[in-house]
């Protein structure tokens, strides 16, 4: 097969093209340039563009880079800082994932003549009895990514290939020290790539503010309505957050529980009062058919959450039992044991 | 002469660099071996060595229709450019003007002083109008390019001169001419300029070697940007690149002598290839008319392509082409020349240049333009499904 692979200068994609590449599939790496910036994180740095070349020409295999940076501001950069603004808080890797990864990335694989893509992504596909492709998590569960790759429809998976995903991540690391691939020790990558990484949390309180007007808050008890103090920008702020509050002086944990940037009003509370019984969602998408309300899903809220069990109402999930709530714009897996069935984003 | 069905590549990107002629290689091998001293020297081998800078000065001086000692060489075309735009001397708040469809090379240093930027038209040539009215008594550079990298386009530089005569008198008038050399007569076609870029490596001659044309009114007022020993009359310190300036001399003085020949085959091969292709793919067409450019340029819109497609396609064929320029990491961003030109952003990136050269020959160009129409009906099939 023709296989174009989505090489993110990591050790995760280098492995995924040798392994292709011990297959006997011809191979070809790809870049995705998507941050205009002399980005120095993620995805889109020189040197990360530097080091997938590198392993490709240690692999012997062409490497090209993809300019995306239009489409990329458009339908992940923009929406990311909109969602803000309506104070919610989005999910920037699973919209790129939804939008560049798997969506222009495959179509111009298709329209290169490719047969399938790979990426270095810790899940995998699989066929069932009835030859459909299947998203299962991944061999190593601590890295599991299956969350990211929630969004993905059938016909996605199909052209996909996930060479690592029966791998853990030791194993990917030896084998690409045994191939003398320079990313062997590189770290993961943890932070939105169009974010300065710099100190945790300043960065987006600087790539923000330097886009939309931020706004100060008050910060309100949920039970008595007592006026705690401010908060410099409503739009940082997100439910469940414990860090940055005024409180009263009493030491017991505060959360937020709920924001409104129009009222400029963070609501804080105990542990308990962030607790709901359901989920309602939006853009709801399924790998196959739809499964209709009364199934039985296990929902996982963040990338390496634990899943909870619950059963699917019309517009969302209904827990078995009680659980923290989750911000709107987050996006939600839905499982059923190790196979996801769909997603959505919480609204 | 390969027949068309053996032939598996082309090469159509003259204007990024070009085959090193083969009489280039063997002059510079002589100053690569045994002539490998340096010209500071005071004894017998540096001697020659300062004969071969010497004699290939007085060539170029020949080309360039400028004096021996006008000759400043430097380590390529943008640094001759960054000399040009830097090394003047300017009065405080002095007006300094380019074109904005300049080379990098002379519109990043050009944007690093605050230069004013004047326009293009649609079609790909600077606004003389414009310019007239930027020009004033404190404008003391200006820097029009003779020949576009890109689009190809041959600018009205003696009407620039004229202008710039009679408003700004005070200024300097450079002009890159580093896409000139191949095609063009550079002796009339930068008349009058104070200043003027070449490089070698667009002729046949090796990359890290040009020469800036400095005249005597612009040598009052020009100062080195690499200082160190006294080299090129103290307005270029560094050991003579002696291999790389004794090649660009072969490689000026052949293209001399050829560009008669050159100029009417390659102009035929470019419209074959550039009516081929109009003619066979609905919807393509030229980005400006054709007479506005020169001989060995096709740059070519293709709507609804994206031309990094287009181009991975067609290294497949190997046929190699270009886009646009590329930014650190290797990505072809959407040419600044065609958003000056007006051009929206989804535009610059469905076009593709096409340049000619030298070599190109018959069953090449043949290979290119079906590998251009099979290219192009894979990206649409794909489209249409």
């Amino acid at each position: 097969m023709r296989v174009l692979v989505a090489m993110s200068g990591g050790v995760d994609s280098s492995v995924a093209a040798a392994l292709l590449v011990d297959e006997g599939h011809e191979v070809v790496g790809a870049t995705m340039k998507l941050w205009g910036g002399a980005g120095d994180s993620g995805c889109c740095s020189v040197a990360d563009v530097t080091d997938a070349r590198r392993v490709c020409d240690r692999l012997g295999v062409d490497h090209h880079v993809f300019n995306f940076t239009e489409i990329f501001n458009e339908r992940v950069v923009e929406p990311y800082i909109e969602a803000h603004q309506r104070g919610e808080t989005p999910n920037p890797c699973v919209e790129c994932n939804r939008h560049l990864k798997f969506d222009t990335f495959i179509e111009r694989a298709r329209r290169l003549g490719f047969d399938a893509v790979a990426t270095g992504h810790h899940a995998r596909v699989e066929r069932d009895k009835a030859g459909r492709p299947q998203l299962l998590r991944g061999h190593d569960r601590a890295k599991d990514q299956s969350y990211v790759l929630s969004i993905l429809g059938a016909e996605q998976l199909d052209y996909l290939l996930l060479p690592v995903g029966n791998m853990v991540k030791s194993d990917v690391r030896a084998l690409a020290h045994q191939r003398g691939l320079l990313t062997y020790a590189k770290p993961d990558s943890q932070d939105v790539c169009f974010i300065a990484s710099r100190t945790k949390g300043l960065g987006r309180a600087q790539f923000l503010g330097e886009r939309i007007d931020l706004h100060r808050a008050r910060v309100v008890e949920n039970s008595s309505g007592v006026q705690y103090g401010e908060v410099a920008a409503v739009e940082l702020v997100t439910i469940g957050q414990r860090r940055g509050l005024p409180t009263d002086s009493n030491t017991r944990p505060r959360y937020v529980i709920e924001v409104d940037v129009d009222r400029r009003i963070v609501t804080v509370g105990d542990r308990e009062e962030l607790l709901v019984s359901g989920l309602r969602l939006e853009n709801r998408t399924w790998v196959h058919e739809p499964l209709a309300p009364g199934a039985r899903v296990a929902v996982q809220m963040s990338a390496h959450g634990a899943a909870r069990e619950a059963t699917l109402s019309d517009d969302g999930v209904i827990f078995d039992e009680n659980s923290r709530k989750i911000a709107r714009g987050q996006i939600i897996a839905l499982y059923e044991d190790l196979r996801v069935v769909g997603s959505g984003v919480v609204c | 002469m390969k027949s068309t069905s053996e032939r598996s590549s082309a090469y159509l990107d003259y204007g990024a660099t070009t085959p090193v002629m083969p009489e280039v290689v063997d002059e510079m091998l002589v100053y690569l071996r045994e002539g490998f001293a340096n010209p500071s020297g005071i004894y017998r081998q540096a001697r020659d060595a300062r004969r071969a800078v010497d004699d290939a000065r007085d060539v170029l001086a020949g080309e360039f229709g400028c004096a021996s000692g006008e000759i400043v060489f430097t380590g390529g075309g943008t640094e001759a450019d960054n000399l040009a735009v830097l090394g003047i001397d300017l009065h405080e708040h002095a007006r300094v003007v380019v074109s904005a469809i300049e080379h990098h090379g002379v519109l990043r240093p050009a944007e690093s002083i605050g230069a004013t930027i004047a326009p293009v038209g649609r079609d790909g040539i600077i606004d003389l109008d414009v310019l007239a009215e930027l020009l004033d008594e404190t404008t003391e550079l200006v820097s029009v390019m003779a020949v576009n990298n890109e689009i190809g386009t041959i600018q009205p530089i003696g009407d620039v001169v004229s202008l710039v005569r009679s408003r700004a008198p005070r200024a300097l008038v450079h002009c890159d001419a580093v896409q000139a050399l191949a095609f063009c007569d550079v002796k009339s076609l930068t008349y009058g300029c104070d200043l003027v870029s070449y490089s070698a490596h667009k002729i046949g001659g090796p990359k890290g070697v040009g020469a800036l044309v400095v005249n005597e009114r612009a040598r009052a007022r020009l100062h080195p940007i690499l200082r160190g020993g006294s080299q090129e009359r103290d307005l270029r310190a560094g050991t003579e690149n002696v291999a790389g300036i004794a090649g660009f001399a072969v490689a000026a003085r052949l293209t001399s002598e050829r560009r008669g020949e050159t100029v009417q085959r390659v102009r035929s091969l470019r419209d074959r290839f550039a009516d081929a292709l109009i003619s066979k793919i609905p919807g393509v067409h030229e980005s400006v008319a054709r007479t506005l450019r020169h001989v060995g340029n096709a740059h070519l819109i293709f709507p609804g392509i994206t031309n990094e497609e287009l181009l991975l396609l067609l290294d497949r064929y190997g046929v190699a082409a270009s886009a646009g320029s590329s930014c650190a990491s290797g990505a072809i961003e959407p040419s600044h020349v065609l958003l000056a030109m007006g051009m929206m952003v989804d535009e610059a990136r469905s076009c593709i240049r096409f340049t000619l050269g030298q070599d190109s020959s018959e069953d090449e160009i043949e290979y290119a333009i079906s590998s251009v129409i099979a290219a192009h009906r894979q990206i649409v099939a794909r489209d249409q499904r």
